[in-house]
């Protein structure tokens, strides 16, 4: 695997000789400068926030009022349960979808722009398109329902594990097509040679996707679950809109509770002590992912 | 072994020891398993098809029904008429009265969000990986701190801090959001991108004489352009996927943006359903255009 590794500008290390040139004078005023931008947005947008929520969120009571709360453990719960499922099936039905693009027609490529709509059609109007397709006897699912089997169609929102699974769902279609198409990049970056290879020495393409793509793809998949969990904790339109924490509040996440503590309860501390909360597993894997992009060089 | 695999062997003569029986068995098998490929493709793209579409439907359903207040039950539109869409052109409702300047706002957030987003995260890059600044790395990684505290959360110190800049119910609050959290990523993705453009390239430039600015103008942007729009198009598309900053930092309806305004249909107990989807529908077309226009740029052109 590793031999297979060093043939590969996807996964090599890439280390360039160290400076050939030292940075003279003038240039070392230029490379500031063009950092400068950068610098001030995240000082003024991203610091200075992130250390005024610290605050707001650092009084210890506060903690000992959320942890008394049931409905924050049911949060936590659904937090872990709608990352950590929907991460990784999304992450990998886009690894099997990416390998199913990569087939050559002009189907496949009129497939692939429909496939990519629902990354570019707005989260909003579509979680509430699902909404509206899950909520009622009318909605289109129920009478899909009753066209095929005659009968009424269950009722997704009204128990707890259909409509956190409606939520899961709802991310999948959503955020499928991206990272289908980070996959996909992926799979392009990898030499044909190497399956021209492994086809001679007579490999099926169940052991190429096993034993050649897969280990070529690994470092990207890794790095790219570990921002998608990030960027997953964050989300707040899928649950807000799909289930709308429905049936009673039971369905929701920390991004859709803090935001009701915040906004509609009038606790904002609370809610960014709940935000404070989600540290100690969003800490491990930004340190996780920032290793693993100090060690290769990762093409997403 | 299995017909698969040997497709490429197969195409070679067949050695002399084949007899034709054998040479047109394998034919055969070669042409069997060909077909259940097909099959077995044609059948996931169908599947692919239905679960993509089947939302997108059900909003053109609901846009394309004349009665707004209550859903039909049909799979079809019955009785089809464009009134909502009418209604959204002439913003011929009151929740519709600023629409197309709604529109307009979304459209100038979303392009300031892309641009900002390329400029400031191309410059950064290119300081980092191309200048070789030391301790570059060191800004990579501060960056992705970024990530370190979920979005959605992180509006609730956001809100304060726009009080304190005095940019409270301005785009440019939510554009310099959407610029910080899209940033890091920019900088992720060029960095990694910029690795594979031969550094011999600024070096030869440097001994002809180029300044920082002119081998960032000429040789890296144009080389870059791939990862660029790449890049562009993910900033555009999460200011536009985005309600939460909208809603929350945009309070006047005259600097609202479409998905803010989406928000005060939820204020009536009439719902006009079907031109609350109008509306959806009208405003997801411009990424949708964009992106499709950009995409000859990717490099995902050549699939």
């Amino acid at each position: 695997m590793s031999s297979a590794q060093q043939v590969l500008p996807l996964e090599t290390p890439m280390r360039r000789p160290r400076r050939h040139f030292r940075l003279q004078g003038s240039d070392t005023a230029w490379a500031i400068a063009f950092v400068v931008p950068y610098a001030a947005v995240f000082v003024a947008f991203v610091a200075y926030p992130v250390v005024f929520g610290l605050w707001m969120g650092s009084r210890p009571t506060l903690y000992t009022l959320l942890f008394s709360d049931p409905r924050y453990i049911d949060t936590l719960v659904n937090t872990l349960l709608f990352v950590c499922i929907g991460v990784n099936v999304k992450m990998f039905l886009a690894f099997l979808i990416s390998g199913f693009f990569m087939q050559r027609g002009w189907w496949v490529r009129s497939l692939l722009a429909v496939f990519l709509l629902p990354w570019a059609l707005p989260a909003l109007s579509v979680f509430l398109s699902i909404h509206y397709m899950l909520v009622s006897q009318w909605g289109l699912l129920d009478s899909l329902w009753s066209a095929v089997t005659g009968a009424d169609g269950p009722l997704f929102l009204v128990s707890r594990g259909t409509a956190m699974s409606s939520n899961i769902l709802a991310y999948i279609w959503k955020w499928l097509p991206f990272w289908t198409l980070i996959f996909l990049g992926a799979r392009m970056a990898i030499p044909r040679e190497i399956y021209e290879a492994a086809a001679i020495d007579g490999a099926t393409a169940i052991q190429q996707t096993v034993h050649v793509t897969f280990p070529l793809m690994a470092n990207v998949y890794l790095v790219a679950t570990l921002l998608s969990t990030l960027w997953t904790l964050g989300d707040f339109s899928t649950v807000y809109f799909v289930s709308s924490g429905a049936p009673a509040r039971t369905t929701d996440v920390l991004a859709t509770y803090s935001f009701h503590q915040a906004f509609n309860f009038g606790h904002p501390e609370l809610g960014a002590a709940a935000m404070v909360s989600a540290l100690p597993l969003m800490i491990p894997v930004v340190i996780l992912l920032i290793r693993r992009l100090h060690r290769t060089g990762v093409q997403l | 072994m299995t017909g698969r695999p040997t497709n490429e062997l197969a195409n070679e003569p067949a050695t002399s020891r084949d007899g034709p029986a054998r040479r047109r068995y394998r034919q055969e098998r070669r042409k069997a398993w060909r077909l259940a490929g097909g099959i077995a493709s044609a059948a996931v793209g169908v599947v692919l098809l239905i679960w993509t579409l089947l939302p997108v439907y059900n909003m053109v359903l609901i846009a394309l029904d004349d009665e707004g207040d209550e859903f039909t039950g049909s799979l079809w539109p019955q009785d089809p008429s464009f009134k909502s869409f009418g209604a959204v052109w002439a913003q011929d409702h009151w929740y519709l009265e600023h629409f197309w300047r709604q529109f307009g706002n979304s459209i100038c957030l979303g392009i300031a969000t892309m641009v900002l987003t390329v400029v400031i995260g191309s410059l950064a890059s290119f300081a980092i990986g191309r200048m070789q600044l030391r301790r570059g790395q060191l800004i990579g990684d501060v960056a992705l701190l970024t990530y370190m505290l979920p979005t959605a959360i992180l509006i609730i110190p956001f809100v304060h801090i726009m009080h304190v800049y005095g940019l409270s119910d301005s785009l440019w609050a939510v554009t310099a959001a959407y610029v910080a959290f899209a940033t890091p990523y920019a900088v992720l993705i060029l960095h990694q991108y910029g690795k594979l453009v031969p550094m011999e390239l600024d070096e030869c430039a440097k001994i002809d004489g180029a300044s920082p600015v002119q081998i960032y103008l000429r040789i890296y942007l144009p080389l870059m352009t791939p990862a660029l729009v790449a890049v562009g198009v993910y900033a555009l598309l999460l200011a536009w996927n985005d309600y939460l900053y909208q809603f929350m930092l945009l309070s006047s309806t005259r600097n609202m943006t479409v998905a803010a305004a989406i928000d005060q249909f939820f204020d009536s107990d009439e719902a006009p359903w079907n031109y609350m989807m109008a509306v959806a529908l009208v405003y997801s077309l411009p990424p949708i255009a964009i992106y499709f226009a950009l995409r000859r740029f990717t490099r995902f052109y050549r699939v």
